[in-house]
């Protein structure tokens, strides 16, 4: 009986709880704008998801709607099965935010940013014990900025910064963590690193939800892929759904292509061809019959080693 | 010897030292908060809005903190409304009602000169303060000094991201409500001592002071408080010998302590940087 219950909690809490229902949301802003319309979809725990779309397409608003900043005007958001507010006081999602929207010269060090994950965790005077202490120290060592505590936060890197805001996440131990733009103004180096990190969690049950401008690494990480403008124009996995056609009609014009095929490509009469969309940073690249469903291609380095 | 603790002698002086100690204090710590949201002229703006409310108090033997705390709130309010219905910037609007109140204090305190003394409104007069007003300002300090020592932490965080306050459970807009409720509750106070002119003085400084002698918040508060008590404490003391007034004695020791800390801070002072330039931040191991 009581291994029944420990089971029933070890799943709780390696993920089970990790489920993120989007269900028919529409938001409209005060001023009249509906930002984002009908929007249905959901996640399960052990999930990477791609949140892709121009800008203004509702992608912030999405996240905003998840967090509890705007409130439906109809549907709702389910997290963990509970409505949004009660899983939030819960303290089950983590936001690690765009760079640009954080205040660098505020006078925290590295680890006073990833107490703050803890906040949650403690009674109202916020006094860290012994155990917040441990999970702070944890979360820098598996970022791999111990060594960088005692910093300003004002002094890193543009990578070291991400790294100390998903600290903060891990430190929450939030089942569904929301990333904004991950990779802007990141190195390669870092992007690797985060990515590596991201897998990890997956392979521990968490739910991310990655908004990224960066379509070449969606096939690379994401298993999972919402393409959003101002409606969900599709969801799913990233092989059903991250396709030439759909990006096409997320993006409309704005994204650039290229293509070659024919003879251009080949010597001999080989039908497929190679398809370059961009929106000026990391393209993606398909390759294959134009007719057929052609496959977007991935980094070899970053094949999955699980 | 005996001149110089000659103060300590005197009721009224004792009271003004404390007072003005206690009250610099909790100005102090506001700013620290203050300082870093770019909000700085809010408490400029705060400390001009009371005076109308003040005059009116003192015309209707009201407590002053009372009418006071009531112009704030309807200067608040009108600033909310102005940016509401027009395209104004929020630099020109502040501008504009604050001194619009201010204009409207000065004008009903020399209207009816004998309700209160537009001096003491406007230069603050903590050597003469009345046991009631004494009782009011103790009051204000007290209950913000305990509201702030139980939540800075969330405070902190809610000034650093608001996005992730949420998501750990702690209600942004309650606490921010709570802090613009005490930053005018405490320039309230801080009228007395320094008068409405230089009230933005004793709630910016001391956190900017802080702010070039560390990196953690936690000691910037520590230091910030240190600072606004210390130099409240020694300029009410001061203003016995030099008989000046308070208020600028305070300001002075402020601004003082700000520019050796401009030049000499350890990390963040202009000696700092000139010794090295080399390891510049961002080149850190």
């Amino acid at each position: 009986m009581n291994e029944v219950v420990a089971g029933r909690r070890a799943a709780d809490l390696a993920g089970a709880g990790a489920s993120l229902s989007v269900r028919n949301v529409t938001v409209t802003y005060p001023n009249g704008v509906t930002a984002l319309k009908d929007a249905y979809f959901e996640l399960g725990p052990g999930t990477i998801c791609g949140l892709v779309g121009v800008n203004g397409s509702g992608k912030s608003t999405l996240f905003k709607a998840i967090m509890g900043f705007v409130q439906p005007s109809h549907g709702e958001v389910r997290i963990a099965g509970l409505p949004d507010r009660e899983a939030l006081k819960r303290g089950y999602v983590a936001y690690v935010p765009q760079s640009e929207e954080v205040d660098w010269n505020f006078p925290v060090l590295v680890e006073d940013v990833v107490m703050m994950g803890r906040y949650g965790h403690m009674n109202f005077l916020r006094i860290p014990s012994a155990q917040d202490k441990r999970k702070v120290a944890e979360a820098l060592e598996r970022v791999g900025m111990t060594a960088y505590r005692h910093h300003q936060i004002g002094e890193l890197s543009g990578g070291q910064k991400k790294r100390v805001f998903l600290a903060r996440a891990l430190a929450q131990e939030g089942r569904i963590i929301l990333l904004d733009e991950p990779f802007t103004g990141v190195d390669v180096k870092t992007e690797t690193a985060i990515v590596e990190l991201l897998r990890e969690l997956r392979a521990s049950g968490h739910l991310m939800l990655v908004s990224t401008h960066n379509l070449g690494s969606v096939p690379d990480f994401c298993d999972h892929v919402v393409l959003l403008n101002r409606v969900v124009l599709a969801a799913g996995p990233t092989a059903r759904t991250f396709t030439q056609k759909n990006l096409e009609r997320a993006f409309g014009g704005v994204l650039r292509r290229f293509s070659l095929e024919g003879g251009e490509l080949h010597a001999d009469d080989d039908r497929r061809g190679v398809t370059v969309l961009t929106d000026d940073e990391r393209p993606v690249v398909f390759y294959g019959d134009r007719r057929g469903e052609s496959e977007p291609l991935r980094r070899k380095d970053d094949e999955d080693k699980s | 010897m005996s001149e110089l603790l000659s103060p300590f002698a005197y009721d009224y002086m004792l009271k003004a030292m404390l007072v003005s100690a206690l009250v610099g204090g909790v100005c102090a710590f506001l700013s620290a908060y203050l300082m870093l949201k770019g909000w700085s002229l809010m408490g400029d703006a705060l400390g001009h809005s009371v005076v109308p409310g003040v005059a009116g108090a003192y015309l209707l033997h009201l407590p002053y903190a009372a009418g006071a705390f009531f112009a704030g709130l309807l200067a608040a309010l009108g600033m909310a409304i102005v940016k509401q219905r027009t395209r104004l910037r929020e630099d020109a609007i502040i501008g504009l009602v604050f001194t619009a109140f201010f204009a409207a204090g000065l004008l009903m305190a020399s209207i009816y000169p004998t309700a209160v003394n537009i001096q003491t409104i406007v230069l603050g007069n903590i050597l003469g303060i009345s046991d009631e007003d004494v009782v009011q300002v103790l009051i204000i300090s007290g209950v913000s000094l305990t509201l702030l020592l139980l939540k800075w932490r969330d405070l902190m965080v809610v000034f650093f991201d608001e996005t992730h306050a949420r998501t750990v459970g702690i209600n942004a807009g309650a606490l921010k409500i709570l802090f613009f409720t005490l930053l005018a509750a405490c320039t309230v106070a801080a009228l007395q001592t320094v008068g409405a002119c230089l009230v933005i003085a004793m709630v910016v400084t001391p956190g900017a002071t802080a702010y070039l002698l560390t990196d953690r918040f936690g000691r910037l508060l520590a230091l910030a408080v240190a600072i606004g008590t210390t130099t409240s404490f020694v300029g009410a003391y001061i203003s016995y010998f030099v008989d000046g007034a308070t208020g600028g004695v305070i300001v002075t020791l402020q601004t003082l302590l700000f520019l050796t800390a401009f030049y000499l801070a350890p990390k963040h002072g202009v000696l700092a940087a000139r010794r090295a330039p080399a390891a510049a931040p961002g080149m850190v191991p």
